[in-house]
C-alpha cells in the first residue's frame, strides 16, 4: 500500500462521510437541533439496499435511488410526527430523545434483520481493481468518489443557484428575519430534514461495502459524523465537506500507519480542534 | 423602625437557610435507606449496585442540574475511578479499601480537573462532542495498554483486602452494601452541603444565565471548572465502589451506553434537586431487573424508548414538580409574614 | 470633583468596520451623564468595551485610577462597575431573593464558600434586606422571577447591579419597554440612587435623558459628536441637525 492508495482510499472515506453527514450539518445550522439520531437514517438506508438488492434482486445501482428514498420518507414522516415538537426545546431534550431513538433503531433492526453483519451483493463490474497511471484503484471506491462528488456538487448547485437554496441558506443566516419574509420556515426545515436524511441514507448504502453495516451503525459513526459537523462548523457546505476529507485521509491512514492506536489519532485530533476553535474550524468567526 | 428592620433581616437569615433545612420525608428516605439492609438481605447485590450507581448519577446531577453542563462522556471519570482502584488493589499499592477509594477518587478529580479546561470551552455542541471525546480516547488508551488494563478481557486478579482492616467482605455481599451506603450517604451530605452554599447557588445562576452571572461577579469559568472537578471525584469514587465489590472492571465502563444509562437515571429521578440520581438508580435497576427477565436481548430498546417518552411528556415540566413544591413552601412563608406584620403589604 | 471613569482614545475595530472611533470621555465622581445617539451610533458597542464583553483595539479604561482595560467581566465587576442591561437579564428559576442573595454575597467574595449555607451571615442579610426594601421586591421576593410582571422584573434587574455596590454604574435604557402604569416607579428608582454612585445612562427617550442627566455626551457612527450640559446640548446646531433631526425620521 502506498501513499497513493492511503490517499486514495481516504478521499473515499471522506466522500462517504461528507455524504451521510451533510444532511446533519444543514439541519443543525438551521434550526439549531442537536439530531444525533442522523446516524440512524443511515443505517435505514443501507439495510433497505440489503433487502432489494440480495432478496429481490434489484440491480444495485437501481437501488441506491431507492435507498434515498426510504430515508427521506421515514425522514419526513419523523419530522412531521416526533422532531417537529422538540425545537423549542434544551440541547439536553434534543440530546435525551435522539439518543432514545438510537437504541431504539439499534435494537429494532437487530430484533427483524439479525444482530450480524450484512454485505450487499456489488456487482460484478464493480468488483476488483483498475489500473489507472500504474497506480491500483478499487473500483467499488473509485464509484463512490464519482457519485459523491456528482452528489456534493449537486448539493452545491440547490443550494447557491436555486430558490429554494436561497431560502434555506436566509432561514439559516437568520430565521426571524426569513420567516418576516414570508419564507414558510417549517416547510423548508421539512424538506430539508427530508433531503438530508435521503443523503443519509445513500450514504449508508454506499458505504455499508466499506464501512461494514449492522445495527449497531448508528453508534459507531456517530462520533465520525458529529465530528464533521462539529468540526466542519455549520455556517456553510464547504466547511463540513473539507473537515470529511481530512477526517476521511486520517482515519485511514492511521488505521494503517499505527493500527494500535485505532481510532487514538482522530478522537484527539478533534479534541484539538475544538479547544482551537470551538465553533469549528472553517466557521466564520462570530462576532456579534 | 430599627426593631423592624432587626426583625426582617431575621426573616431574611430564615428564608434563605430555610432550603436548606432537612425535611421530614428526608429522614425517613434516609431511614428507609438503611432500614434495606435488614429488611432485604436476599437483594444485596442489587442493592449495591443501585448505591454506587446512585453515587454516579448525583455526580452528573451536580454537574448537569445545578451547574446546567451536559455531559455524554461522564463515564470517563467513573471509568478512571474504577481502573485506579483495580490497579492499586491488584498490585497491592494501596491495601485498605478506603483509602484506595480515596486515592481513586483524586486520581479521577485531577483527570477531571485537566480534562475541564477543554470542556469549558465552546457552545453545548463542542461540549457534548468534547466529553464524548474523552471517554472514547481513555476506552482506545486502555484498549492499547492491554498489558497493564487487561484490554478486552477486562482486569482480572483483584483481591480486595478486609475493610478498615477488619471487615472481611462476604460472599453475600452485606458488607459491600453497607460500605456503599454509608459512602453514598456521607457525600450525599456533602454534596448537600455545597449546593446550599452560595457556591451552590452560583452554579443554578450560571445555569440559569451565564451573563447576568458574570456581571455581578462570578467568574463564571472558575465555578465550571471548580464543580466539574468535584464531579469527577465523585465519579471516580462511584467507579472504584464498582470495582471493589466487584473485585474486576473492564472496558465497559468508558462505553458510550454508560454515559447514556446514566443520563437515563438522573432523567427518571429528575434533575436539581439530589435525590433524583438516588431515586432514579433505585427504578432504573428494577426497572432492568424486570425487563431482562423476559427480554433480557432488547433490554436497551425499552430504555431508547423511555428516554423518548420523557423527553415528549415533557421532562422540564415533571422535573419542575419538585421545583413547584419548593415554591410553594416558600410562597406559604411569605404569605405568613405578611400575616403577621398585619396584613400590611 | 474627581474622576471615576476615564475612556481614554478607545477604539474597536471588526475587521475593516470601525464601530468605535477614538472616544475619551469622563465620567466625574457622582456624575448623572446621559449618552446618547441615533440607532447604530456604536453606543452598546461602547457598553461592551466598557464591561469587558469585548475588548478593544486601542486605548485605555480607567476606573478609580486604576487601568481595568485587560480585566475580565467578573473582576470589573468587583472593582465597582456594574451595568443594567438593555434585555432583561436575570435568573429565570430564582426568586429575587436569592438573585440578591448572591449579588451580595459573591461582593463580599463569599462565592468561594461552599461549606456555610447561604443566609447564615447576618451582615449579608441586612443588606438583602434594604436593597429589596429599596426596590420595593419584598412583597414577591419568594417569587420565581419567570412569573414576576415586567415592570417588577425591570427593578429586579436595577437591583441587582446595586446590590453590587457599584462605583460606577451604565444604565443601558432603563425604562425600555415598561408599561406606562408601571414607568414612575422605574424613573423613581433611577432618580433615587444613591449620590455617591456615578451613573452613566444610555438612552433613547429624551424625557428621560433631560429630566435625569446634567452633562450629555452624544455619539454618532461610533465618534465623540459633542458633550456639554443639557442645555448646550440641546441649542448645538449640529447636534440638531445630525441627531435631533434625524430622530423624527425614526
Amino acid at each position: 500500500m502506498t501513499i497513493l492508495t492511503v490517499l486514495f482510499d481516504g478521499i473515499a472515506a471522506g466522500m462517504l462521510l461528507f455524504v451521510l453527514a451533510s444532511g446533519l450539518a444543514v439541519t443543525l445550522g438551521l434550526m439549531n437541533f442537536v439530531n444525533l439520531a442522523h446516524g440512524a437514517f443511515a443505517m435505514a438506508g443501507g439495510y433497505i439496499c440489503v433487502v432489494v438488492v440480495n432478496r429481490w434482486g434489484m440491480p444495485f445501482l437501481a437501488a441506491l435511488p431507492v435507498a434515498f428514498l426510504f430515508s427521506a420518507m421515514i425522514g419526513a414522516l419523523m419530522e412531521r410526527t416526533l422532531y417537529c415538537h422538540l425545537y423549542g426545546r434544551s440541547h439536553l431534550d434534543q440530546v435525551l430523545f435522539t439518543v432514545g431513538l438510537v437504541f431504539m433503531s439499534i435494537t429494532g433492526v437487530d430484533y427483524v434483520m439479525g444482530s450480524s453483519q450484512v454485505f450487499i451483493d456489488i456487482p460484478k463490474y464493480l468488483q476488483g481493481q483498475i489500473e489507472v497511471f500504474g497506480l491500483g484503484m478499487s473500483r467499488y471506491r473509485l464509484l463512490i468518489i464519482l457519485l459523491c462528488s456528482l452528489i456534493t456538487v449537486a448539493v452545491q448547485l440547490i443550494l447557491t443557484k436555486t430558490r429554494f437554496g436561497s431560502r434555506l441558506r436566509a432561514s439559516v443566516d437568520d430565521t426571524r428575519v426569513a420567516s418576516g419574509l414570508g419564507i414558510n420556515v417549517n416547510t423548508v426545515f421539512a424538506l430539508t430534514f427530508a433531503f438530508g436524511s435521503g443523503l443519509a441514507g445513500l450514504g449508508g448504502a454506499l458505504g455499508a461495502e466499506i464501512l461494514g453495516l449492522d445495527p449497531t451503525f448508528p453508534l459507531k459513526f456517530l462520533i465520525y459524523i458529529m465530528i464533521v459537523v462539529t468540526v466542519g462548523g455549520t455556517s456553510s457546505i464547504t466547511g463540513p465537506f473539507l473537515a470529511s476529507l481530512l477526517l476521511g485521509i486520517g482515519d485511514v491512514a492511521g488505521k494503517y500507519y499505527v493500527p494500535k492506536f485505532g481510532a487514538f489519532a482522530i478522537y484527539a485530533m478533534m479534541i484539538v480542534i475544538l479547544i482551537w476553535r470551538p465553533h469549528g474550524l472553517f466557521s466564520r468567526a462570530v462576532s456579534k | 423602625m430599627s426593631e423592624l428592620v432587626n426583625e426582617s433581616v431575621k426573616e431574611i437569615r430564615r428564608d434563605l437557610t430555610y432550603l436548606a433545612h432537612w425535611r421530614t420525608w428526608e429522614y425517613v428516605f434516609w431511614i428507609v435507606a438503611f432500614a434495606s439492609i435488614f429488611v432485604l438481605p436476599g437483594h444485596y447485590l442489587i442493592l449495591t449496585e443501585i448505591a454506587w450507581l446512585a453515587l454516579f448519577a448525583l455526580s452528573l446531577d451536580l454537574l448537569l442540574g445545578y451547574a446546567g453542563v451536559i455531559s455524554l462522556g461522564h463515564a470517563a471519570y467513573f471509568g478512571f475511578g474504577a481502573y485506579a482502584a483495580g490497579l492499586l488493589a491488584k498490585h497491592g499499592i494501596i491495601a485498605e479499601p478506603v483509602l484506595a477509594l480515596l486515592a481513586a477518587g483524586f486520581a479521577a478529580m485531577l483527570l477531571g480537573f485537566a480534562t475541564s479546561f477543554l470542556v469549558m470551552r465552546g457552545s453545548d455542541l463542542t461540549r457534548l462532542m468534547v466529553t464524548l471525546g474523552i471517554s472514547l480516547v481513555l476506552r482506545e488508551l486502555a484498549n492499547r495498554y492491554s498489558n497493564i488494563t487487561g484490554g478486552f478481557d477486562g482486569l482480572q486478579g483483584v483481591i480486595i483486602n478486609p475493610l478498615l482492616g477488619r471487615f472481611e467482605f462476604d460472599i453475600y455481599g452485606k458488607v459491600s452494601y453497607i460500605y456503599c451506603l454509608v459512602v453514598l450517604f456521607v457525600m450525599f451530605l456533602i454534596a448537600r452541603r455545597i449546593v446550599h452554599s452560595p457556591f451552590g447557588l452560583s452554579l443554578r445562576a450560571i445555569r440559569n444565565n451565564p451573563l447576568r452571572a458574570s456581571a455581578v461577579g462570578i467568574p463564571v469559568n472558575l465555578r465550571l471548572i471548580a464543580i466539574y472537578t468535584i464531579a469527577a471525584f465523585y465519579a471516580g469514587v462511584a467507579g472504584a465502589l464498582s470495582t471493589q465489590t466487584t473485585a474486576f472492571t473492564s472496558l465497559d465502563v468508558f462505553s458510550f451506553d454508560r454515559s447514556a444509562d446514566l443520563l437515563l437515571v438522573l432523567i427518571i429521578g429528575g434533575t436539581g434537586y439530589l435525590y433524583g440520581g438516588i431515586i432514579g438508580a433505585v427504578l432504573f435497576k428494577v426497572l432492568q431487573d424486570v425487563i431482562s427477565s423476559f427480554t433480557p436481548q432488547y433490554w436497551q430498546f425499552w430504555i431508547g424508548l423511555i428516554l423518548v417518552l420523557i423527553v415528549l411528556a415533557g421532562r422540564e415540566r415533571m422535573s419542575r414538580w419538585f421545583d413547584m413544591t419548593r415554591r410553594t413552601a416558600l410562597v406559604t412563608l411569605g404569605l405568613q409574614r405578611i400575616l403577621q406584620r398585619g396584613g400590611k403589604l | 470633583m474627581t474622576v471615576a471613569l476615564e475612556i481614554k482614545s478607545v477604539e474597536k475595530r471588526f475587521g475593516g468596520l470601525i464601530a468605535t472611533n477614538n472616544v475619551t470621555m469622563n465620567l466625574q465622581r457622582g456624575a448623572r451623564h446621559a449618552l446618547i445617539g441615533p440607532n447604530g451610533a456604536g453606543k452598546t458597542t461602547l457598553v461592551n468595551l466598557l464591561t469587558g464583553v469585548l475588548q478593544p483595539s486601542g486605548g485605555q479604561i480607567i476606573l478609580n485610577g486604576e487601568d481595568i482595560t485587560r480585566l475580565p467581566v467578573h473582576t470589573r465587576v468587583l472593582r465597582g462597575l456594574s451595568r443594567t442591561f438593555q434585555i432583561n437579564q436575570l435568573y429565570a428559576d430564582l426568586s429575587p431573593l436569592e438573585t440578591i442573595g448572591l449579588a451580595v454575597s459573591e461582593r463580599m467574595r463569599h462565592g468561594r464558600d461552599a461549606w456555610r449555607v447561604l443566609g447564615s451571615r447576618t451582615e449579608i442579610n441586612g443588606e438583602i434586606y434594604a436593597t429589596l426594601e429599596q426596590f420595593k421586591l419584598t412583597d414577591v421576593m419568594h417569587e420565581r422571577t419567570a412569573t414576576l410582571p415586567y415592570g417588577r422584573q425591570r427593578m429586579l434587574e436595577i437591583a441587582v447591579a446595586i446590590a453590587t455596590k457599584p462605583s460606577v454604574l451604565l444604565l443601558d435604557e432603563p425604562a425600555a419597554g415598561v408599561p406606562e402604569s408601571e414607568r414612575h416607579d422605574i424613573l423613581a428608582a433611577v432618580a433615587s440612587l444613591p449620590d455617591d454612585v456615578s451613573v452613566l445612562l444610555i438612552e433613547h427617550d429624551m424625557d428621560l435623558v433631560f429630566t435625569f442627566a446634567k452633562y450629555i455626551s452624544v455619539l454618532v457612527n461610533g465618534t465623540l459628536f459633542a458633550e456639554g450640559t443639557p442645555d448646550e446640548v440641546a441649542n448645538d446646531p449640529r447636534v440638531k441637525a445630525v441627531y435631533l433631526g434625524g430622530l423624527d425620521h425614526d
